[in-house]
């Protein structure tokens, strides 16, 4: 019960963030307050859409130049929710080793085109054993309802083990036959309730080019990055208009406390409300 | 590449495009005439939009040739294309009205700004009912609700409750808006795609938490901005203080946008078979039905004959979430109905509104003492909107009315349907007393000493009685409408999908 709430600290920061600013925003009677309240409320929703499309294991949503004939994204939306808090000791180790260049880690062929697939719970044990790392088992353990095959422990008897941590680090430009990916395991490991629809829905929208974008390098999903950069857009504008109402109330009024220009409105109420220009 | 290929976008491009350049235009009236010429253009090629749609039926564009479900698709259906073109005919109505209004009421010094902004407006409006992106849907929300909280404080020059009022909207509207995409983000989520199309196919037969969870922010959040019953407070304050060619413009379109932003939502996107459908639809009937008699009781008793009709709209939009409630195809079909009608009779009480208080510097009802005998060709366009609003026979209020009930009699609800329509009548007769008391100050009362018939401008007059005259030629021949609302309500209820 404690993993499971820790596991999604990041829902749960949403949750605090947007019942602040709703509270602030409901409870303040200062225009200028309210205004920021209404930001923390937006704020929590960014969050909420970064934490959609972060992939564990994903690098920034920008193209690198060496795969530049193969542009297409990692297709799909894999929830990944879960970030190295979750990861086995020995990945966790292997994570902050490579964070650096772990985006020059490659995707096996297969490996990724079973996951666009969606096949990826049955497909893992079939794949050449370098495919698995060796946080496999810690992987699997967490998501057991949704990879039920996929504990792979041929994996850590392989050979090509020692090539995974190790190869990004000895060459700057990895060549797609390394076949270990340690972003393919982590997506299988996205263990939240959804991530088995998630991983339908990618092989709906993208098994296409699943097979192309296979030797790709791992990225977070872009989609909800641009959604959010045009929400962030939509909130400055707000809060820019929001202030500039505030700050045209304080100029009729002298003030910008609620209590204070509903006193004068009712007051107003009994007479001819007195316009900002004196009326012709 | 031909124009009738670029038809979709055409109405979205030519407001939104011209909007920067109206800002750089002189002050003075050669903005006013620009954003007039424009909004004619646009209303042209929304009706031709809505014969071609009518003639080949739904019609799609990829945004920069970039097929769905990647790229984002304008896909104009028939309710769509009606809304759009109401949307757009309402616009080509208003901003000849507000060229004496608004000099009038805002002043010429900020012409171009005012005029851009209208037009920003205008564009995310139409943009609203022509996606069939869902994202893009709040992308447009927030271009009109920006425009329109800056358009709602204009009104500071004549009373500077204007600016309270359109802070408060301001608030309400973004909270609306954050609900939306808190919503989407939830249903993308769940589904991986942000197409409506594509939404409806994946979101069929999945019913968990997550799906639910995004159905009720959107619905909560799309309620904020169409002012259902208890999320309207911001709808009576910013229509009550907003310049009068902005509360006639907004009265008309906006909520009526929203409302159909609703209808795609719940039928076009989540489906008759969505299974947390019902409980949204009892809630709808729960709170149109609270909405009438609350909001229409509230009406009874201003004495601001502006904020009485702010009122009722609120009342109004019981009426079209009553129809969308009812879960039919009739229903659906009775609520677009009563969307266009309602546009109709508000554009023109919300004119007759800006009239008088071009004389008379008022929007009390005191200042309507005699106006029967002061600007006869005004009181004239009030009462008949009025009787439209009311939903007397031959005029357009009552076509609408008639199909509500008959659709009410036609399904299977909760609560017995003779309830509900002796409902809908009763809070008929509460619109009879609203309007009655104008009419009775209008034509009962003496004119205050002194005062002479007067001239009114007409570039008011006109809009004015066309607006009129189209409450009344659509009570009389509404065929046409009705069997087009009838299919569009049929398309949208089997999911949108052809």
């Amino acid at each position: 019960m404690v993993e499971f709430i820790l596991a999604r600290y990041n829902y749960w920061i949403v949750i605090i963030l947007m019942m602040m600013g709703l509270y602030i925003v409901f409870s303040r009677g200062n225009l200028v307050k309210t205004i920021i309240g209404l930001n923390i409320f937006q704020t929590s929703v960014f969050i909420f859409y970064i934490t959609i499309g972060k992939v564990a294991g994903g690098t920034a949503p920008i193209l690198i130049k060496t795969y530049g004939d193969k542009d297409k994204e990692h297709g799909g939306d894999h929830h990944g929710d879960h970030h190295s808090d979750d990861h086995g000791a020995s990945h966790g180790e292997v994570v902050s080793e490579e964070g650096h260049n772990a985006h020059t880690e490659p995707l096996s062929a297969e490996d990724a085109a079973a996951f666009v697939s969606g096949d990826a719970a049955n497909a893992l044990p079939l794949n050449e054993p370098g495919a698995s790392t060796p946080d496999g088992e810690s992987q699997a353990a967490d998501s057991l309802h949704t990879l039920p095959d996929a504990t792979p422990s041929n994996a850590l008897t392989a050979p090509d083990l020692v090539n995974g941590p190790i190869a990004p680090r000895v060459e700057e430009v990895t060549v797609p036959d390394i076949a270990l990916s340690l972003g393919g395991e982590e997506q299988g490991s996205t263990g939240a309730s959804h991530s088995n629809v998630a991983h339908g829905d990618a092989a709906h929208a993208d098994g296409g080019y699943g097979a192309e974008a296979a030797a790709d390098i791992l990225y977070s999903n872009p989609l909800p990055h641009v959604l959010i950069l045009t929400a962030i857009v939509v909130g400055v504008a707000t809060t820019a208009v929001g202030l500039s109402i505030a700050v045209r109330i304080r100029e009729a009024y002298g003030t910008v406390e609620e209590d204070a220009l509903e006193q004068l409105d009712n007051a107003a109420e009994f007479g001819a409300a007195p316009g900002e220009v004196p009326s012709r | 590449m031909s124009l009738i290929s670029q038809l979709p976008v055409l109405p979205v491009l030519l407001p939104l495009v011209s909007a920067p350049l109206c800002v750089l235009l002189p002050k003075g009236r050669m903005p006013w005439v620009f954003a007039t010429a424009i909004s004619w253009l646009t209303a042209i090629s929304a009706v031709a939009l809505l014969f071609h749609v009518a003639e080949v039926g739904s019609v799609t564009y990829n945004m920069g040739g970039w097929a769905g479900p990647l790229g984002i698709v304008y896909r104009i259906d028939i309710v769509g294309a009606i809304v759009m073109a109401l949307v757009a005919l309402m616009a080509a109505a208003v901003f000849p009205y507000a060229k004496e209004s608004v000099a009038f009421e805002v002043g010429t010094e900020q012409s171009p700004a005012f005029y851009s902004l209208f037009l920003v407006c205008f564009a995310g409006l139409i943009g609203v009912v022509a996606t069939g992106d869902a994202f893009n849907v709040f992308v447009f929300l927030e271009i009109s609700s920006l425009s329109t909280y800056a358009l709602v404080a204009l009104g500071a020059k004549q009373d500077r409750r204007a600016l309270t009022a359109a802070f408060t909207y301001l608030v309400l509207g973004t909270i609306g808006a954050t609900f939306f995409v808190i919503g989407l983000g939830l249903l993308y989520q769940a589904t991986g795609t942000l197409n409506m199309t594509d939404l409806h196919e994946r979101l069929t037969g999945q019913d968990n938490r997550v799906v639910r969870a995004g159905f009720a922010f959107i619905v909560t959040g799309l309620g904020l901005k169409l002012a259902m019953f208890p999320l309207h407070k911001w709808l009576p304050d910013a229509y009550t203080f907003a310049p009068s060619a902005v509360t006639a413009f907004l009265a008309a379109t906006a909520t009526k946008v929203a409302v159909y932003a609703m209808l795609r939502f719940l039928f076009t996107v989540f489906g008759f078979t969505f299974a947390f459908m019902d409980v949204a639809l009892t809630l709808f009937i729960l709170l149109g039905l609270t909405g009438m008699f609350a909001a229409s009781l509230i009406a009874v008793f201003r004495d601001d004959v502006k904020q009485m009709l702010a009122f009722s709209s609120v009342a109004q939009v019981g009426y079209m979430l009553l129809g969308i409630s009812f879960g039919t195809p009739e229903g659906v079909a009775a609520a677009v109905m009563h969307v266009f009608n309602h546009a109709l009779m508000k554009a023109a009480l919300f004119m007759a509104v800006g009239a008088v208080f071009y004389v008379t510097l008022s929007h009390h009802l005191s200042a309507y003492k005699g106006l029967g005998k002061r600007m006869p060709f005004t009181a004239a366009c009030f009462i008949i909107a009025g009787l439209s609003l009311i939903g007397v026979p031959f005029t357009a209020g009552f076509i609408s009315k008639y199909l509500l009930i008959q659709a009410a009699f036609e399904a299977t609800l909760p609560v017995s349907s003779l309830f509900i329509v002796m409902l809908i009548v009763a809070s008929s007769l509460l619109a009879v007393a609203y309007i009655g008391r104008v009419a009775y100050e209008m034509f009962l009362s003496d004119p205050p000493e002194g005062v002479n018939q007067v001239e009114m401008p007409w570039t008011m007059m006109v809009p004015m009685g066309v607006m009129t005259a189209a409450n009344i030629y659509f009570g009389m021949d509404a065929e046409t409408l009705t069997s087009l609302a009838r299919q569009g309500a049929d398309l949208l209820s089997m999911g949108g999908a052809k």
